[in-house]
């Protein structure tokens, strides 16, 4: 009977996953299919992902560069925020957490209206890659900044912070010396999130683009929406490409296991003797 | 190893919190220089406060004064006055090897790495650690945890060691063991010691003075022996050690009480109670007694017998016996009470 269950809970898990990853590979298959319309008996080719390469190539490397901006905006304003935010737990505190998550919790779209309203008029920056890195820092900040809080309080931060001020450690000793290297792990995995989602970003980008600052997602959408079936199709396998192994890393370091502690302990080792 | 000893004093030094917790009445205390001072109390005494206090990690009311020998330390934060510090859960630093932990009070202060080494070393062989020294802090135990905590406070050559109930994280047998090596360690380094801790059996076997605490206030500050036997109230000897009350009305003869009639020394105070440690009674045959009861538990403890004998007074008495005498429960059982167990009570009595 235990066996019948376990076997049948298996069969169901793979039916789930056939059902959601199937359409996924006819798509990526689609974009390397000569005509779609015949099927892939028609013949395999590359000419469609060359194709998005040679229309699309400016929006996919603007969208790894606003990746990076976001990247950098969050860590410099994120990282302090987080730890000073799991500092103190007062009232206020709380309250600007809750307040930060707001635009992950309202339409991208809403906030990106108020951001032309607010900004629209200022032509330059309305039309830079910078109000779309904007938006972004917007809508990532709050998943750095809780990563880097959790971790904060889940290595009992002030107690290790203490210790090291009663060796005679300053507030920047402390910082460079015991707080950053233990906090690591969560601004990895917050910077990794950043990336992942501002490179995924669609809502808020495509309200904010302008023709030339086009990026990965706005393009796909342009692509399915004007273009043949095959190359909307191929743009999906080149942004697989770029996003799978983004999230593979993203995984293996917000679980990190005893080994991969031993590890980096074992690399500060060296960085310290070298 | 041996360091420069300095004497502490705290002049009327209190502290409320912003939410109107009084944590310490405003209090004044001496600590001499190599002195190991024990604060004992139960939970929120305002133990950990006032080490706390001594350590910079809080500063006192306005008004109040701390002095590391002549010098006025009452502004200045943790990271300047020079302690060393242990605390209850250790705070080690996870991202370094145990000798990147003991190093890291002397590359704060940016000693010539030749210095830091011969000084780590000498405190990994101290606290028998030289086999550890590369091992990550994970992978300690927490008896040798406890050691790296305490070597890395002692690196830098503290005025003052801080310790907060640094024996606590270990399970009892170990407790046990660590305590007779720190005593050893704290004697060969002759620092001056401040001690935090709710253990009274720690606290008689470390302290050279014990400082009792409750509810912010200093109750008593004696040696061990006259904590334990001199009380200054019934506060502190029911914080130190189990006490029992026997009572019963005042007579030309004594204190006449359920079990019988208790002989009190010429010229005692009329009393209507009567205090007893468990080893100030001894167990003789019923018919040669003062007081007479039946043993309502017996809890065999190796050592000795811990005896609850009923009908001597309202509530059980709680008795100790030594040797291999192993009463039942339902046994007659009489009592003496020694004659030095009277001393403690006139204390009381005035102090009531």
């Amino acid at each position: 009977m235990k066996k019948f269950l376990t076997a049948l809970q298996l069969v169901i898990t793979l039916l789930m996953v056939l059902f959601l990853v199937v359409p996924v590979l006819m798509s990526m298959l689609a974009g390397v299919t000569d005509n779609y319309a015949h099927g892939w008996r028609s013949g395999l080719t590359l000419r469609w992902v060359q194709q998005v390469w040679e229309l699309y190539h400016g929006a996919i490397g603007l969208s790894i560069l606003i990746a990076l901006a976001t990247l950098a905006i969050t860590l410099v304003v994120g990282v302090p925020a987080g730890y000073a935010l799991s500092r103190s737990r007062n009232r206020l505190a709380r309250w600007l957490e809750g307040l930060m998550v707001l635009p992950v919790a309202i339409p991208g779209l809403a906030s990106a209206l108020a951001l032309l309203v607010m900004y629209g008029s200022l032509t330059a920056f309305r039309t830079s890659a910078w109000f779309i890195v904007v938006g972004h820092v917007i809508f990532t900040l709050p998943f750095m900044v809780r990563s880097v809080t959790a971790i904060c309080l889940g290595c009992d931060l002030k107690t290790l912070e203490e210790g090291a001020a009663s060796l005679g450690a300053t507030f920047w000793q402390r910082f460079t010396t015991v707080v950053l290297p233990n906090i690591r792990p969560g601004i990895l995995a917050g910077a990794l999130t950043v990336v992942t989602l501002s490179i995924g970003e669609f809502n808020l980008t495509w309200m904010l683009h302008t023709p030339t600052t086009q990026t990965l997602p706005v393009g796909l959408a342009d692509a399915y929406a004007s273009m043949r079936l095959e190359i909307g199709s191929a743009y999906t396998l080149i942004f697989f490409v770029m996003i799978v192994p983004l999230l593979t890393v993203l995984q293996s370091v917000s679980k990190p296991t005893g080994q991969q502690r031993g590890q980096r302990t074992n690399r500060m080792k060296q960085d310290q003797t070298a | 190893m041996k360091l420069d000893a300095i004497d502490i004093t705290l002049q009327g030094c209190a502290k409320h919190y912003p939410n109107g917790h009084r944590a310490l009445q405003p209090t004044d205390l001496s600590i001499g220089a190599g002195e190991t001072l024990v604060l004992l109390g139960p939970s929120g005494c305002g133990k950990t406060t006032m080490l706390r206090l001594i350590a910079g990690l809080e500063s006192p009311d306005a008004g109040g004064r701390i002095l590391f020998g002549s010098d006025d330390v009452t502004r200045r934060s943790i990271e300047h006055r020079q302690v060393g510090m242990v605390f209850q859960n250790y705070a080690l630093f996870p991202n370094m090897s145990v000798r990147q932990n003991i190093a890291y009070g002397l590359r704060i202060r940016k000693a010539p790495a030749a210095e830091i080494k011969r000084s780590v070393d000498e405190l990994l062989a101290l606290t028998r650690l030289t086999d550890f020294a590369d091992r990550s802090i994970a992978q300690l135990s927490g008896g040798q945890r406890q050691r790296v905590a305490l070597a890395r406070a002692l690196a830098p050559q503290p005025r003052v060691l801080l310790l907060d109930e640094p024996l606590t994280a270990l399970d009892t047998q170990l407790r046990e063991h660590v305590r007779g090596e720190m005593d050893r360690l704290l004697r060969q380094l002759g620092v001056t010691t401040v001690y935090v801790t709710h253990d009274q059996a720690e606290a008689m076997a470390l302290g050279d003075r014990i400082v009792v605490m409750s509810a912010g206030r200093i109750e008593q500050i004696g040696a061990p022996r006259e904590i334990y036997h001199r009380p200054a109230n019934l506060a502190v000897a029911r914080f130190i050690g189990t006490i029992s009350q026997i009572d019963g009305d005042w007579t030309e003869q004594g204190l006449l009480c359920r079990g019988g009639l208790l002989p009190a020394p010429a010229g005692t105070p009329p009393l209507r109670q009567f205090w007893l440690r468990p080893e100030d009674a001894i167990v003789v045959p019923p018919e040669l007694a003062h007081l007479r009861g039946t043993v309502a538990q017996a809890v065999f403890l190796g050592e000795r017998t811990r005896l609850s004998i009923a009908g001597l007074s309202n509530e059980p008495v709680t008795v100790d016996i030594t040797g291999r005498f192993a009463p039942v429960v339902g046994d007659a059982i009489g009592i003496q009470i020694r004659p030095e167990a009277w001393q403690a009570n006139l204390t009381y009595a005035e102090a009531a």
